[in-house]
């Protein structure tokens, strides 16, 4: 998988310099390949340079479990085109699935809840693609947005009131994560878990989008009805990307249940959904890259200003604004400033003009 | 047995009965063309072939399958390829990619994941955009292309998906005279392999290209015939000469 990804790099490369040779209207030089390494060293050296902060590094093991959610959005919205309002609701009930499998069995192997918790998000969210994306008419925005968002409400009002889950307190200490023997507890191990299960979701995301099949998600998202006459199940497609989405939602549920030893009805409501589409939107949809860094941005700022005692009060206040500013002018997000809508959108074949 | 058999059909809008009873026969190989007034009912019909909407009764038999209700999709993949009156090209992706994304329409799902035919259509591709002359602009964005040639990359997409009954709903509309007769030169090869249902305004265009007419007028089939039968049928010309 890695090898074929890196080959579709290096093809993109070639094709970018046959397009100088040929002469493109509209030249583009390909920067996401630099962001994103440039983003994997600063993760790699981020706990080693923060020390003994260790408040720091559990707020950075926080921003990359929720950037699996973030990513989880933009594979619906940013590759697929699926407004989902409900991307939490995956997150929530397999942060609660683990949390029940460590409370009645007593169990928390990594090797057997992890993939448990991916397979809950994965069938859950298959579930909820059958009844809203499958029908035999293409479902609005507006249809899918609502459902998801109704079913995201549902869960939190129907897990608050179930006394089996912890009713309104949700479920405390949760077992912590093993693997063999050894216990993952908060701090720089829990940070590099976090860190490669994220690098894995990102890459395989990336596989996604410069596939083939990344070609019909963006031919999807340009004219859908069009696909459809070319002999597409566009639905299908929709379909296969919601659940995958799901599954990736799923593990960050759980990472986030272990991480912070607590699950509750607010980790699958509403709020966390449009949280959710806040991080995408603010660093930059469809680019993989950019909701990383959106959920960098939001809970950095979150936790910065709320440490300031001045506005201590009125933070989501401010950072709601200072959100509002940047999507109604930098609607394609912070990662929008560096990277073409060419490279956004992406380039499938390659001319071969010296064949 | 004809390739489309079309019997009795009739579709609605409202009020307004935009197809009245309509029987047409597409022979395998042949270049048809719809033709009549304004408002007469072409794009409507050849709308309905393609499954953009469904007619209210009668029933659509194409390659001996009944498709009377399927999607575009079951449509597309029985054989059926559109090219839509406004151009619809995808205009965010390159020239190229247009192409390669008709193309690859008939790859199942873990095939386009694994990206196992990118380089197999290269040369499909190139090929396609060779002879409808887009090659030397494979690399620039859809969007970008003048309108005619906008219309070429529809039609060479249309042909990607190697369909056995192509439908062009007016594919000179905005052309330059020079671009129409490249248009009827780069249609002619593809008569060995594909039927053609042609609706256009242009009426020497579809004389000089098609085989067979069918003649539409309010919904209904005023004539049918091959172009010398239809070019003296004193029923046609009355309609076009007091109303066209």
């Amino acid at each position: 998988m890695l090898s074929e990804a890196g080959s579709d790099l290096a093809m993109g490369s070639q094709s970018a310099k046959r397009r100088d040779a040929t002469g493109p209207s509209r030249p583009f030089r390909r920067v996401l390949p630099y962001v994103e390494i440039g983003a994997l060293v600063v993760a790699l050296v981020l706990p080693f340079a923060l020390g003994d902060r260790t408040d720091l590094v559990t707020l950075a093991t926080n921003i990359l479990i929720l950037s699996m959610l973030a990513i989880s959005f933009d594979l619906c919205w940013g590759l697929a085109g699926i407004m989902s309002f409900g991307q939490a609701l995956f997150f929530g009930v397999a942060g609660y699935a683990i949390a029940l499998v460590g409370r009645d069995l007593d169990f928390s192997d990594l090797w057997a809840t992890l993939p448990l918790a991916m397979l809950v998000g994965f069938c859950l969210a298959a579930l909820f693609a059958a009844f809203l994306l499958m029908g035999r008419k293409t479902p609005s925005i507006i249809f899918v947005a609502f459902g998801t968002l109704t079913g995201s409400y549902a869960a939190e009002r129907l897990v608050s009131g179930w006394q089996y889950v912890g009713a309104g307190n949700g479920l405390s200490s949760v077992k912590l994560l093993k693997l063999g023997a050894y216990e993952f507890v908060e701090g720089d191990a829990f940070y590099f878990l976090a860190l490669g299960l994220l690098l894995l979701v990102y890459l395989g995301a990336r596989y996604f989008k410069q596939s083939q099949l990344g070609l019909v998600l963006a031919g999807m998202r340009q004219n859908e009805e069009r696909l459809a006459f070319f002999g597409y199940r566009v639905q299908l497609f929709k379909a296969v990307l919601f659940s995958f989405a799901g599954m990736v939602a799923g593990l960050g549920g759980a990472l986030y249940s272990y991480h912070q030893g607590f699950i509750g009805p607010g980790n699958m409501g509403p709020g966390l959904s449009t949280t959710a589409v806040v991080y995408c939107l603010l660093g930059g949809s469809g680019t993989l890259i950019g909701p990383i860094f959106g959920t960098a941005i939001v809970e950095g700022l979150s936790y910065a200003l709320s440490d300031i005692a001045a506005i201590q009060h009125i933070w989501p206040v401010v950072l709601g604004f200072v959100l509002l500013v940047v999507v109604m002018f930098q609607p394609r997000g912070i990662v929008g400033l560096l990277v073409s809508d060419r490279e956004r959108i992406g380039s499938y074949g390659r001319r071969r003009s010296d064949g | 047995m004809a390739l489309l058999e079309i019997r009795g059909l009739c579709k609605n809008f409202r009020s307004l009965r935009a197809l009245e009873g309509v029987d047409v026969d597409v022979e395998a190989g042949r270049f048809h063309g719809l033709i009549g007034p304004n408002g007469s009912g072409k794009s409507t019909l050849l709308k309905a072939i393609a499954g953009a909407h469904f007619a209210d009764s009668g029933s659509i038999v194409f390659d001996g399958r009944d498709i009377t209700r399927a999607t575009p999709y079951e449509r597309a993949r029985a054989g059926l390829s559109l090219k839509f009156q406004i151009t619809a090209v995808l205009p965010e992706l390159s020239v190229y990619d247009n192409v390669l994304l008709a193309m690859q329409s008939a790859e199942s799902l873990p095939r386009l994941l694994r990206s196992s035919s990118r380089r197999a259509f290269d040369g499909e591709v190139v090929a396609l955009l060779e002879r409808f002359r887009l090659l030397d602009r494979a690399d620039h964005l859809a969007g970008e292309l003048s309108h005619g040639q906008q219309q070429w990359l529809e039609i060479a997409m249309a042909l990607a998906l190697k369909p056995k009954l192509l439908l062009l709903d007016e594919p000179t509309g905005g052309m330059s005279p020079e671009e129409r007769q490249v248009t009827g030169r780069l249609l002619e090869p593809i008569k060995a392999h594909c039927a053609l249902i042609i609706v256009e305004h242009d009426l020497h265009f579809i004389r000089d290209i098609c085989d067979y007419l069918t003649v539409l007028d309010q919904g209904k089939v005023l004539d049918q015939g091959d172009v010398e039968t239809i070019q003296r049928s004193p029923k046609v010309q009355q309609v076009f000469t007091t109303r066209v």
